[in-house]
């Protein structure tokens, strides 16, 4: 099983300096701050939810730039009809990565229900051209090579392991910008 | 109002880029928008996505200069979709947006079908609520409430609210 921590970090490996990256709210987003605090990066660190609609929006509207939206199980099933909108518009400069630990992790472990629910297989159903279910670090690596060469929407679904929650997140640091410093440095990533 | 005049206004005003649920209100408007090659519009499956698909456009604006403002088109039972991205997104993050919502059930019963009496009585103060600027388009104040709305959405930086009434728009 994968950790998530290490799968992220794997994730950043693969992303380019002008690459774009869309993360959700909770320990994913601060995850991500810890591991590679770069301008590309926008931390939703509210709305949940909310990641795959404004990286769609992005993608479509920056075709030029690579955009990842990073996004937990959690985040998926509450936008589930947020799948099929993006299959439809299929940018093919988006990579859809779902971190599913099945578990709600961020306010303390509670069990989600995608123990039960194959999140890429509903992306496969939805329309999504291009689909990995990994579980191994270097899956994910392989996953992520074809995903970034391009020519088509991607998603790539990683089951993690749930990390001891406590501990994890106090070793963690909250986002410590400001939302207008994330909002402005990630406007001149977007338009660099 | 023709809805050519609609969409030309809001074209000329930069505002090209749309997502959104549809209405009735704006039904032979909502043909016209997408028959029109400078207009893009992503079909959302719900507000909330529509907010955040059309808060993209702010951060792909030139360099230096005020963001791109997108557009929401919506039904006015949907906005209470719209509270978690509203406060804990667009609010939160200083990201504008103008959000065209059509006003069913407007002045409350008996206007309009039962399921839109509630909040028909209660859309302008959802936005009142939360401190968003909002006008109410008239017949005859289109060029006018869209100066002062944009105005207003540019100067806050946050998003604003055009209430669009049956029959305002043909």
């Amino acid at each position: 099983m994968i950790s998530r921590y290490d799968a992220i970090g794997r994730i950043l490996e693969h992303v380019r300096a002008n690459d774009l990256l869309v993360s959700t709210t909770g320990m994913i987003s601060r995850e991500l701050f810890a591991l590679d605090d770069r301008p590309g990066n926008v931390y939703m660190i509210g709305s949940m939810g909310l990641a795959s609609a404004m990286g769609l929006g992005l993608a479509v509207r920056v075709p030029h730039k690579r955009v990842f939206v990073l996004e937990g199980d959690g985040s998926a099933l509450m936008s589930l009809g947020t799948l099929p909108l993006v299959a439809w518009e299929a940018p093919a400069n988006l990579v859809h990565i779902i971190l599913d630990n099945e578990a709600y992790e961020s306010t303390g472990g509670q069990p989600s229900i995608s123990a039960n629910f194959d999140l890429a297989q509903t992306a496969a159903t939805a329309g999504y051209p291009r689909t990995r279910r990994v579980e191994k670090i270097e899956t994910l690596d392989s996953a992520l090579t074809e995903a970034t060469a391009g020519g088509q929407l991607s998603l790539i679904l990683v089951k993690c392991g749930i990390a001891p929650a406590r501990p994890s997140a106090e070793g963690i640091p909250r986002v410590s910008h400001t939302p207008k410093q994330i909002r402005d440095r990630f406007r001149g990533a977007v338009q660099a | 109002m023709d809805a050519h005049q609609f969409w030309g206004a809001l074209k000329q005003r930069g505002v090209t880029f749309f997502s959104g649920v549809p209405d009735s209100t704006f039904s032979a408007a909502y043909n016209l928008m997408l028959a029109d090659p400078d207009i893009r519009y992503i079909p959302a499956v719900r507000e909330d996505v529509a907010l955040g698909i059309a808060s993209s456009a702010y951060f792909v604006g030139e360099p230096g200069k005020p963001g791109e403002i997108g557009g929401v088109i919506m039904q006015n039972s949907g906005v209470g979709n719209l509270v978690n991205p509203l406060t804990s997104f667009n609010l939160m993050y200083k990201i504008p947006a103008l959000i065209i919502v059509g006003w069913r059930g407007y002045g409350g019963p008996p206007n309009d079908a039962p399921e839109h009496w509630i909040m028909g009585a209660k859309t302008p103060q959802f936005f009142d609520l939360l401190e968003m600027p909002s006008q109410i388009l008239e017949q005859d104040n289109l060029e006018l409430a869209l100066d002062r709305l944009l105005a207003a959405i540019n100067d806050r930086s946050v998003p604003g609210a055009l209430l669009v009434q049956a029959g305002v728009i043909s």
